[in-house]
């Protein structure tokens, strides 16, 4: 695992490099901004967490990559550079919807937090995972759901070849979550896009489902952006970590960089405020005080200042993410670094 | 009073539906010591939450006893009951559904007084700003409406509503999980405060158990409606002395890349509640099930002080 995680980049291996991506919500006036310049860079074969709070735009950054973003909201700047299995790089950001509808599935595929509500209560699990390979390839019937059985199989569901005739409801949550993690990887992705693929399960659940997918990324050598906003999750899962924060990047390193020489003070304040292992009976977490202002009324400069310790007038000037040591990045004039959070 | 302010006694509650029985609470025994946080934990359909209610007879108990400073209120006449309530209460899990939204904050806190008829008007006025106060509101945040709050204060307000009547035994069911981990934090802190300045027992249902060991002095384990393991926190987090707790334990996820992942795995689904496995309940994803298991429910093992686990190889697997 920890050779895995330290080994080393080069640019050629960059999948998905995401540059000054700029959302917008609304039109004219009433237009709020949910993403605010957000930079960060993916390589082959490694998981990038994205982690945050509610209304930080973890999940509209990946909205904007899936090109799902809903009528009202718009990419208002930035490239989205994804390196295509046939080496090519595209901008997701100038795509139309027919090159959205060619590269999902074999280029980029997602798997969401509710197995529930994005599985079709009237198909099959077997019609449903099927209907990905029916887009993407030309393959008789019986090789097709020979195929989607040798997925189910993958993904650990027992008895596959009867449960490929189940419908959603006779599943548990667990199956469900395996079943939309085979749907996401029956086209073989070279990016698989989790939105909180374990938050709605239990922990033991998750366990699994955290297992399996660390297993399929092994065998399948693809690269997976976690959406996440468990800490505990981004330990296990995470080679890079970028954080956000009311729409923007505010610190990205590799994994044991951002545990062992957190720079952000928010995400010192975030790590603070967990319940973890070595806690005496009367130590206490000490919480982010305040909460996350709206996006339509974010204050000038560093948006975390208003509920940042160390905040100086300085801190109303605009500041952005910038390298503070090799591969570490903080939006923040001051440096913190070397002393645990 | 000495004493526990909350006796359980083979609490169970069945619900018949028309796929069968579901066995809800099954057979579940435990005490509560004045001005200490008990905390429940369990996933999805162990019953967590029926038995919550059930405490405060928000469901009416199948059978069983619940004695509550002495007297059973399981046996309680309507009346009676409606008193006792004045002295337990329950905070939700999500503030928004369970505040009314057409009551200003002041009216929401203010509705048990009302209620029972306590205070002039001014009165409590004058309590409900004292309230906000305490859990770290200001005093004119009474004349909003609850949909001006963050979902962090809108758990405060469900907090100072939960303590107008100044009750002993808070049932707060779930009360963080809606939260984002920086206000959870400070939620959690309100309620340790809460506890030392007046002396408060509570009943914390949660799924997280890293948030259970934080905020409680003791853990009830529940799956699929049994109690498995019970006693004081920091036993049952570093000692535990039952195959579940120690699964359930090892599966949450460290905020530490570095922590070693020497994880037992449990295979397989929680069975239904509406065909529960004979035995022990937990013996079909127990990794020590053995021969036996599937004969008659385990009884309570003591293992040190308070502390009991409801398994039966716990002398052999632990040594105990």
């Amino acid at each position: 695992m920890t050779g895995h995680r330290e080994a080393m980049r080069t640019p050629g291996d960059t999948i998905l490099s995401v540059e000054g991506l700029s959302v917008g919500f609304g039109r004219g006036t009433a237009r709020v901004a949910a993403l605010r310049d957000v930079s960060f860079t993916l390589g082959r074969g490694r998981t990038l967490a994205l982690v945050g709070e509610s209304g930080s735009g973890k999940s509209v950054t990946s909205l904007a990559l899936m090109g799902l973003l809903p009528p009202s909201g718009r990419i208002l700047s930035g490239r989205l550079d994804f390196r295509t299995p046939d080496g090519r790089v595209t901008d997701l950001a100038r795509l139309d919807g027919a090159g959205f509808r060619a590269l999902r599935g074999p280029g980029i595929s997602m798997i969401f937090q509710e197995p529930m509500s994005s599985l079709n209560p009237l198909f099959t699990i077997g019609d449903q995972i099927g209907e990905m390979l029916l887009l993407h390839q030309d393959l008789r019937a019986a090789e097709r759901r020979r195929r989607v059985i040798e997925m189910l199989e993958l993904v650990e569901i027992p008895g596959a070849a009867a449960r490929v005739d189940a419908y959603p409801h006779e599943l548990s949550g667990g199956m469900r979550q395996r079943v939309m993690i085979a749907m996401g990887l029956i086209c073989r992705p070279a990016l698989l896009i989790a939105d909180e693929p374990t938050t709605a399960l239990d922990v033991t659940i998750q366990a699994q489902i955290l297992d399996l997918m660390r297993r399929l990324q092994k065998e399948l050598g693809m690269s997976i952006l976690f959406i996440t906003h468990d800490m505990g999750v981004v330990a296990e899962m995470a080679d890079d970590v970028a954080v956000m924060y009311a729409g923007a990047v505010v610190e990205q390193a590799g994994v044991l960089d951002l545990f062992d020489r957190t720079r952000h003070p928010y995400t010192r304040g975030l790590l603070a405020s967990i319940p973890r292992e070595g806690l005496g009976p009367d130590d206490r977490l000490v919480p982010i005080p305040g909460s996350v202002p709206p996006l339509s009324a974010l204050p000038p400069g560093c948006a975390f200042a208003p509920r940042c310790p160390h905040a100086r007038p300085a801190c109303r000037e605009p500041v952005s993410l910038e390298p503070k040591a090799p591969g570490h990045l903080s939006a923040c004039i001051f440096d913190f670094a070397g002393e645990a959070a | 009073m000495t004493g526990p302010l909350l006796q359980v006694r083979n609490l169970t509650k069945r619900f018949h539906t028309p796929a069968g029985t579901v066995h809800a609470v099954e057979d579940v025994s435990f005490d509560i010591p004045r001005g200490s946080i008990m905390g429940l934990v369990g996933e999805s359909g162990s019953g967590k939450t029926t038995l919550g209610r059930a405490l405060l007879r928000l469901i009416q108990p199948t059978s069983g006893q619940i004695r509550f400073d002495g007297t059973d209120i399981a046996a309680l006449g309507a009346e009676e009951m409606r008193q006792m309530r004045r002295r337990m209460q329950i905070i939700f899990q999500d503030p928004m559904s369970s505040l009314n939204p057409r009551l200003k904050v002041g009216d929401l806190i203010a509705e048990g007084l009302r209620a029972f008829g306590i205070g002039s008007r001014t009165d409590r006025r004058d309590r409900v700003a004292a309230l906000l106060e305490e859990v770290g509101l200001s005093a004119d945040h009474m004349n909003r409406w609850p949909h001006a709050f963050s979902g962090g204060q809108r758990q405060r307000i469900g907090i100072a509503r939960a303590l107008a009547l100044e009750p002993e035994f808070i049932v707060a069911d779930e009360s963080v999980s809606a939260l984002d981990v920086s206000i959870q934090a400070q939620v959690l802190n309100l309620l340790l405060e809460l506890r030392d300045r007046r002396n408060l027992t509570m009943l914390f249902i949660a799924h997280d158990l890293s948030v259970v060991n934080y905020l409680c002095d003791r853990v009830a384990v529940l799956y699929l409606g049994r109690m498995m393991e019970i006693g004081p926190t920091d036993r049952v987090h570093r000692a535990s002395a039952h195959p579940y707790t120690r699964a359930l334990t090892s599966a949450i996820p460290q905020p530490d890349p570095r922590a070693a992942r020497n994880r037992q795995l449990l295979q397989g689904d929680i069975p239904s509640p509406l065909a529960p496995p004979s035995g022990c309940v937990f013996r079909t994803r127990c990794p020590h099930a053995a021969p036996g298991c599937e004969a008659g429910a385990p009884q309570a093992r003591t293992i040190s002080a308070h502390h009991q686990s409801y398994c039966k190889r716990t002398e052999e697997l632990y040594g105990h």
